[in-house]
């Protein structure tokens, strides 16, 4: 049976967050084909990475270690997967949607000449009529990303050029330990053999990794907002309810394309997704490129101008009204009530 | 320091940042059509790093590269108005339908007729489908390496380009030979405006497929013998040497199965009005319920 692969992001000998939403992400498409969930690792120092990757429901783990690979540059890590893939010949093989996946991925689906599909909000797995060739495909992974500006859903499917490859975004996939004592496979393979001296033209000369202090993920409250909000001054209110309720502030892309708020706070299917208990959403119409970011919260409020804004379909409370005025009176509000 | 030969590539875009209620379709989906066509905003970034290079190491040259319907002539004459030297286009109904693998491929013929060359500069994504593949996979096709995200070029010498990157988490600063494929992040300085001498060059630059249209004048085609380089080259399928089964739709091997404009809706909406009862109800409901604290 034809396995999904995940490539496994590692930096300082912890495995990324995203790699770990991916393998489970991998085991349920996995489950769903019943077939093993494989993992290619690269970098330096990974003697003890299986123990990382196994509770994921790990089959089998390929890992390359050597001081040259960490930090990533793009030909060592495209020469080592495009060797294992070439070999091993999986059915799906997915990545993260980060500066180093969207920088790998393409280079590798060029060279396997496959298909990938980036982004994606929701991966499945389903069958396939083919008319032209009067055929049925079954068990193709169904990649679903927001399309065209984020105003449609698209099911991305490719039947005749395998692997089929896709890119998704942190926090969009839920991490789930399997199984603790998960029983694996490691193989090591040696850089050597894979890799000459022209896989290193590009070096790395520094690198300065900040980690954010925003944490949007982890926030039970978020105050985004939207173009609608208008400016970076009305910004400055939301930052005040925020503060006030013990949140984060996000916004659209509209917003941040805008220059209102920072890339970093950008929510939505090319940004974070979150998950809070309330998620206010300020002057943001409802496209489905942010929707996809946040539809999962618990409770949402929309304040709009617009009554027809598609968020305030999706919103428990919709308050009719400019921005500059009811989020004031919010503030004013919770002052007044809250113990 | 020897000139260098940089080719952009460039893609002109539907608007979608401003995709307004006239282009919306009753079933929700986007009517491209109606939507203005703009320089793809990365791509413009890219062009600037390019005619900042020109402007370091003088001698250089920028070439811009585009594929696209005939339409697509804007971003050539776009490019001469801010400073490059050379436009070239690809056009030809048998490229549609592309994905980002048979575009990449279409792209890589394109600059291998360009050759030689020593470096390749591309923005890091198209605001159509914001990918941010075929710049490395162009890199690929042309077995060259790739530096994605490039912020700022800290130094060039003969051999070697070295630049900044703009990663998630930080910055990394990272060296390569010639030739190489940047693809350039939207932190790095904005293009410069167009110049009005350059304007009053340019505003005649056409493709042949322009010039012999109808509505074309006479004059222009006269202008367009006596200067020829107002002519933007065209290039179809057998000018580049692609092969039919890599382009167009039966090179790519992504399909959409189907779209749908999903409509979420929440099970239960308050609507409430600005006033401060409405909004005092609603604070309240929120507190009792430990929504917030």
């Amino acid at each position: 049976m034809k396995s999904v692969f995940v490539y496994c992001e590692v930096e300082n000998q912890k495995v990324a967050e995203i790699s770990q939403e991916l393998l489970s992400a991998g085991k349920r498409l996995a489950q769903k084909l019943g077939s093993p969930l494989e993992a290619m690792v690269f970098g330096a120092g990974l003697n003890n990475i299986s123990k990382q990757i196994a509770p994921f429901g790990v089959d089998k783990i390929h890992v390359v270690d050597d001081t040259r690979l960490e930090p990533y540059t793009t030909l060592p890590h495209a020469a080592i997967a495009s060797d294992i893939l070439k070999r091993e010949e999986p059915q799906i093989v997915l990545f993260g949607a980060t500066s180093v996946g969207r920088d790998l991925a393409p280079r590798l689906a060029s060279e396997l000449s496959c298909g990938l599909t980036a982004d994606c909000t929701i991966l499945d797995i389903g069958d396939h009529y083919v008319s032209k060739e009067k055929k049925e495909y079954k068990d193709l992974l169904f990649a679903i990303r927001p399309a065209f500006g984020g105003s449609i859903m698209a099911n991305i499917i490719n039947w005749d050029m395998h692997p089929q490859m896709a890119t998704v975004r942190e926090g969009v996939m839920k991490k789930e330990i399997f199984d603790e004592k998960y029983q694996t496979e490691v193989i090591s393979l040696a850089a050597d053999k894979i890799l000459n001296d022209e896989d290193f033209v590009v070096k790395v000369l520094e690198r300065h990794i900040e980690e954010s202090d925003v944490n949007l993920k982890e926030s039970p409250i978020i105050v985004a907002g939207g173009y609608g909000v208008g400016s970076k001054e009305n910004f400055d209110k939301l930052y005040q309810l925020a503060d006030l309720l013990g949140g984060e502030v996000g916004g659209s892309r509209a917003a941040v394309d805008a220059g209102f708020i920072d890339h970093d706070r950008q929510i939505g299917q090319t940004g974070v997704t979150v998950r809070p208990k309330l998620y206010i959403a300020a002057g943001i119409s409802g496209a489905i490129q942010h929707t996809a970011g946040m539809q999962e919260a618990s409770l949402i409020i929309s304040i709009n101008n617009d009554p027809d804004a598609p968020m305030n379909k999706l919103a428990d409370y919709v308050i009719n009204g400019d921005i500059s005025d009811v989020v004031p009176k919010m503030i004013q509000s919770y002052k007044k009530n809250a113990k | 320091m020897r000139p260098l030969k940089i080719v952009v590539l460039a893609k002109q875009v539907p608007d979608t940042r401003n995709v307004g209620t006239d282009a919306m379709k009753p079933d929700g989906t986007v009517n491209r059509g109606k939507l203005p066509t703009i320089y793809n905003p990365d791509d413009l970034h890219a062009l600037e790093l390019a005619l900042n290079i020109k402007d370091r190491v003088p001698g250089t040259t920028v070439t811009v590269l585009t594929m696209g319907p005939k339409r697509a002539a804007d971003i050539i004459r776009e490019s001469y108005y801010r400073g490059a030297d050379n436009g070239f286009m690809i056009s030809d109904r048998r490229f549609g339908g592309a994905d980002t693998l048979a575009t990449s491929y279409t792209l890589a013929k394109g600059i291998e007729k360009l050759a030689p060359y020593d470096l390749i500069l591309g923005g890091r994504q198209a605001i159509d489908g914001d990918t941010a593949q075929v710049g490395p996979q162009s890199a690929e096709k042309l077995n060259i390496p790739q530096v994605t995200y490039v912020e700022e070029v800290m130094s060039i010498s003969d051999n070697e380009i070295v630049a900044k990157r703009r990663l998630e988490k930080g910055v990394e600063t990272v060296s390569a030979p010639f030739p190489c494929l940047m693809t350039v992040h939207d932190s790095s300085p904005v293009c410069r405006s167009r110049q009005a001498k350059r304007v009053m060059q340019y505003k005649y630059a056409r493709t042949q497929t322009e010039l012999k249209s109808k509505s074309t004048e006479e004059y222009l085609r006269e202008l367009h013998t006596k200067r020829p380089y107002l002519t933007i080259p065209e290039w179809g399928v057998e000018d580049i040497d692609a092969e039919m089964e890599k382009i167009g739709l039966s090179g790519s091997p992504t399909k959409v199965k189907s779209v749908e404009s999903i409509v979420l809706t929440a099970e239960e909406t308050k609507v409430l009005s600005d006033s401060d009862v409405d909004i005092e109800m609603m604070i309240k409901e929120l507190i009792e319920n430990h929504t917030i604290g």
